[in-house]
């Protein structure tokens, strides 16, 4: 592992090579830092998700300083609620990009009464954020909590605990959650995500024990038991953090899935329901419009996908960074590059990766 | 990686490695004492976790939904008696564990004979009949899309991994990204804009401006020397030739008016068929393998021979469904057939490849002959050229021959089916491309690429066949899950299935039926989780059924 492996111009073409190189970099790039660093950075150089999260971010700024969030008003000129004489012809959006961008009155449009619907939709994603925030941060606890006491209890107790998984595994998420739904309908969002949270920890508590499971048998969580641990604290001090990266990346892809299920909810009517907006009741509300006035779909459904899709590119992102085994891929000109300063150093050893 | 995503993801607890001492490995699962014990250790605990759901779905269905609702806020003088008299109907004075145990029972006595499922208060339909009409018409709904987005997911993502850090692996991963991302009922409005409303203004005056034909044939240029590869010359050469090809395709399909009365005819059909022989037989065995090729090549031959005789037979009264299965059956057993005569060391080949030739023949014959009545079926005062419907799952009042009636059922499928593919395909590609993948950097094709073995072969026999476990082991799951029918977009498309079965039940706060809903769903998923284990053990030795 530590013998220094001259590097031939025969190895060149081979694949093992391009390993070879890139684990020395990668290696002498990370010399020295602590696992979070390394992870932090090599999440910093994904673009897709660092591209992901400036869009993520700039939606969350513009949905919570624009029409205000709760006592704090915004910058908006319009509420949701306001009722404004239709500017355009029909309440088309005045935003447009010919000859540098106008973004008018009503940028997004307004809908057949004048209400604003940037101003809508804006509500709608504070609301839909919200919920996905609670389910992501609720649902996760619970999942960790049952995931780690079946993992490091075993016996009797991961049974008890991996059957009731089980038996909320088989209800259908939409199903129960069109139930939920009915049962809280027309509630605020923070009970609609209270109620989908409790539904949706499952996937996180089976991969949790499942990290539980191995990392329990390793020799840091016997040292630590030997030190005098106890179990509470060999969970979370101990094996918690070493089950970091796959907690997290669950959590993100279930936001993903948090928001898809609350919209569509509000879309089926058995989520965030009138007057409250949500931007699954939007799309609801406006879908008999999409041959007169497409603005009041096209809207709503633009920020959900937006949404997810940055959330689902974050995940991803950390994924990768979480990921040991992943390597960044080069370009087939880095490659080439790579290999050509191999070759002129060829005489001189270089590292092999371990 | 994604593979970890999938929370119905088989337990890896139930399906146990032995002990090193264990008795010999067996592959095949004979029924032998072990396999017992944990057949019934399985349906046991199956049982039991079902038990639980149901009790969970019925005390949520109990605390949500108050039946009593619309008689609080009615005026009718004798209201007090009206809620009584529901009160008594529907045992609400009981508590609810204890209706539970009632429905419970009535579900268990289908073991001696004479259960119930109950039925809607509501409608005072039985939920057996309820669930009768609705399963037939979800499958028919969800099934075919499922088969395609199996097929069409394992293709793709078989294609991106084999290609992978490529433009088109890049792009392939990007698309299920954004298709992960789609709300479902947004995607089903956008088809019904674009695809019904649309396509069927298009098909009135079908013609296209010279830019976008251009366009068209640009875009399938780029798309196919991004799969194709090679070095620069060659997707120079690849892009040229599908982009000169497109575009005559389209410019030849519009001029000649054949999306308003296709056909593909004798000529249609040997064509496509050669094609498919020649592709199939490249894919898997390589067009050296003279008898592979030939017996699939005469299998098309037959085909096209037999496409006359067909014609009058498709017109039989009495033709139906069945006719075709049984044609489409015998078109694999004379694939098989010709395939075996051609003999050869390795005869299974051919046969595989002439099967496999012959059913896209006997699909081909079929496709031609559905084209046959499009003209008069869109024609018909019924449809007045607007033949993408987007609602229902039939036109009423229609009354045609089975060649009408099975458009009929395509023109009303074919959104809806769009819309379920394109939200389940992406799962699908990410699971075979990470599948294949993973299998590539296995020793074992190391082995193979060292014997000497053509990339193809290690391809197509070594690695795909892997490959395909893991994804074997979901799709059990996903077979289970299509019985729930797809719930948003049955309502989107007015599709009386399950989904809609179980929102108009909970909308009208009918409890029975979505225990009934539920019964099937939640029956079928745990059986499907069995199935899993058994067949991952069947298919992988690796893995052993231990009680």
């Amino acid at each position: 592992m530590t013998t220094p492996t001259p590097i031939t111009p025969q190895q060149l073409d081979g694949p093992e090579h391009h390993d070879v190189v890139e684990n020395a970099i990668e290696l002498k790039e990370v010399e020295g830092l602590s696992q979070g660093r390394i992870v932090l950075r090599r999440f910093l150089r994904h673009r897709g998700a660092m591209a992901s999260a400036f869009v993520l971010l700039c939606v969350v700024v513009l949905a919570t300083t624009s029409i205000g969030w709760g006592p704090i008003p915004g910058w908006w000129k319009y509420t949701p609620t306001d009722l404004s004489p239709i500017v355009n012809s029909g309440g088309a959006p005045t935003l447009s990009f010919s000859g540098g961008i106008t973004i008018g009155e009503h940028p997004f449009g307004q809908d057949n009464i004048g209400k604003d619907v940037f101003a809508l939709v804006m509500r709608g994603t504070q609301q839909s954020l919200t919920v996905m925030v609670i389910i992501g941060l609720l649902a996760s606890a619970i999942g960790i909590a049952i995931g780690a006491s079946a993992g490091f209890f075993r016996g009797r107790l991961d049974n008890l605990l991996m059957r009731f998984t089980d038996m909320v595994i088989t209800i259908p998420v939409i199903m129960v959650g069109a139930i939920l739904g009915a049962w809280v309908g027309g509630a605020n969002p923070v009970t609609l995500a209270l109620a989908l949270a409790a539904v949706s920890w499952t996937s996180m508590a089976r991969l949790v024990r499942g990290e539980f499971l191995s990392l329990r048998e390793r020799e840091f969580v016997d040292a630590a038991r030997v030190a005098g641990a106890s179990n509470g604290r060999i969970m979370f001090k101990h094996i918690l953090p070493n089950a970091v990266g796959v907690i997290i990346v669950n959590a993100t892809l279930l936001m993903a899935a948090a928001i898809l299920l609350e919209t569509a909810l509000s879309y089926l009517g058995f989520g965030i329901a009138f007057p409250d907006v949500s931007l699954g009741n939007l799309i609801n509300e406006y879908q008999t419009a999409f041959a007169t006035r497409p603005w009041l779909f096209w809207w709503p459904g633009l920020f959900i996908v937006t949404i997810a899709l940055c959330i689902n590119f974050i995940g991803d992102g950390l994924r990768d960074a979480f990921d040991p085994r992943q390597r960044r891929i080069p370009t087939r000109r880095a490659l080439a590059r790579a290999s050509r300063r191999a070759e002129r150093k060829s005489g001189v050893p270089a590292t092999a990766g371990a | 990686m994604v593979t970890s995503e999938k929370s119905l993801a088989p337990a890896p607890a139930a399906a146990t490695a032995a002990p090193a001492a264990q008795a010999p490995r067996r592959r095949s699962l004979s029924a032998s004492a072990p396999t017992l014990t944990f057949i019934g250790r399985r349906l046991l605990s199956s049982a039991i976790v079902l038990l639980g759901a149901t009790f969970i779905v019925y005390m949520l269905l109990a605390y949500a939904l108050d039946p009593l609702e619309d008689l609080y806020a009615s005026s009718a003088p004798n209201k007090e008696q009206l809620i009584e008299a529901r009160i008594r109907a529907l045992d609400l004075d009981t508590p609810p564990v204890i209706r539970y145990f009632k429905w419970l029972a009535g579900v268990l006595g289908y073991l001696i004979g004479r259960g119930t499922l109950g039925q809607s208060w509501v409608t005072n339909q039985e939920v057996t009949d309820l669930l009768a009409s609705a399963i037939p018409s979800t499958v028919q709904l969800v099934g075919g899309a499922t088969v395609l987005a199996v097929v069409l997911g394992i293709t793709v993502g078989i294609a991106s991994a084999l290609r992978q850090y490529t433009g088109f692996d890049y792009s392939v991963t990007f698309m299920s990204f954004v298709l992960y991302s789609l709300p479902s009922f947004w995607v089903a409005v956008l088809l019904k804009l674009w695809g019904a409303i649309g396509f069927n203004d298009f098909l009135a005056d079908p013609t296209l401006s010279t830019a976008m034909i251009v366009f068209l044939s640009v875009l399938a240029g780029l798309i196919w020397q991004v799969l194709i590869g090679g070095d620069l010359r060659r997707r120079l050469i690849t892009f040229a030739t599908s982009a000169l090809s497109t575009g005559v395709v389209i410019f030849a399909v519009l001029e000649s008016g054949w999306l308003l009365d296709p056909s593909l005819g004798m000529v249609g059909i040997a064509v496509l068929g050669a094609g498919a022989a020649v592709g199939l037989t490249a894919m898997t065995t390589g067009l050296h393998n003279r008898r592979a090729l030939l017996s699939s090549l005469t299998v098309v031959a037959i085909g096209v021979a037999l496409w006359f005789p067909l014609q009058y037979l498709f017109v039989v009264p009495g033709f139906n469904g069945l006719w075709v299965l049984g044609l489409g059956v015998l078109s694999v057993v004379v694939g098989l057939v010709v395939g075996r005569l051609y003999g050869g060391p390795d005869y299974g080949q051919s046969m595989r490849n002439a099967a496999i030739t012959a059913f896209v023949v006997a699909g081909l014959i079929f496709v031609d002959r559905i084209m046959q009545v499009w003209k008069p079926y869109s024609d018909s005062s019924y449809i007045n050229g607007r033949p993408i419907a987007t609602i229902g799952s039939q036109t009423p009042g229609l009354n045609g021959d089975y060649w009408v009636e099975s458009l009929d059922r395509f023109t009303h499928l074919i959104l809806p089916t769009i819309a379920l593919i394109l939200i389940s395909f992406a799962s699908y590609t990410r699971y075979s491309r990470a599948s294949l993948l993973e299998v590539m950097n296995q020793d074992y094709i190391r082995t193979a690429r060292a014997k000497g073995l053509p990339e193809r072969v290690v391809t197509v026999r070594h690695a795909f066949r892997n490959a395909l476990i893991p994804l074997a082991t979901i799709i059990p799951l996903d077979i289970a899950a299509l019985f729930g029918g797809a719930i948003i977009t049955e309502r989107i498309f007015s599709w009386s299935g399950m989904g809609s079965l179980f929102i108009h039940s909970l909308g009208a706060r009918d409890a029975d039926p979505i225990m009934g809903y539920f019964l099937v769903v939640g029956t079928l998923l745990v059986l499907a989780n069995i199935v899993v284990d058994f067949v991952y053990a069947a298919l992988d030795p690796r893995i052993r059924v231990n009680a």
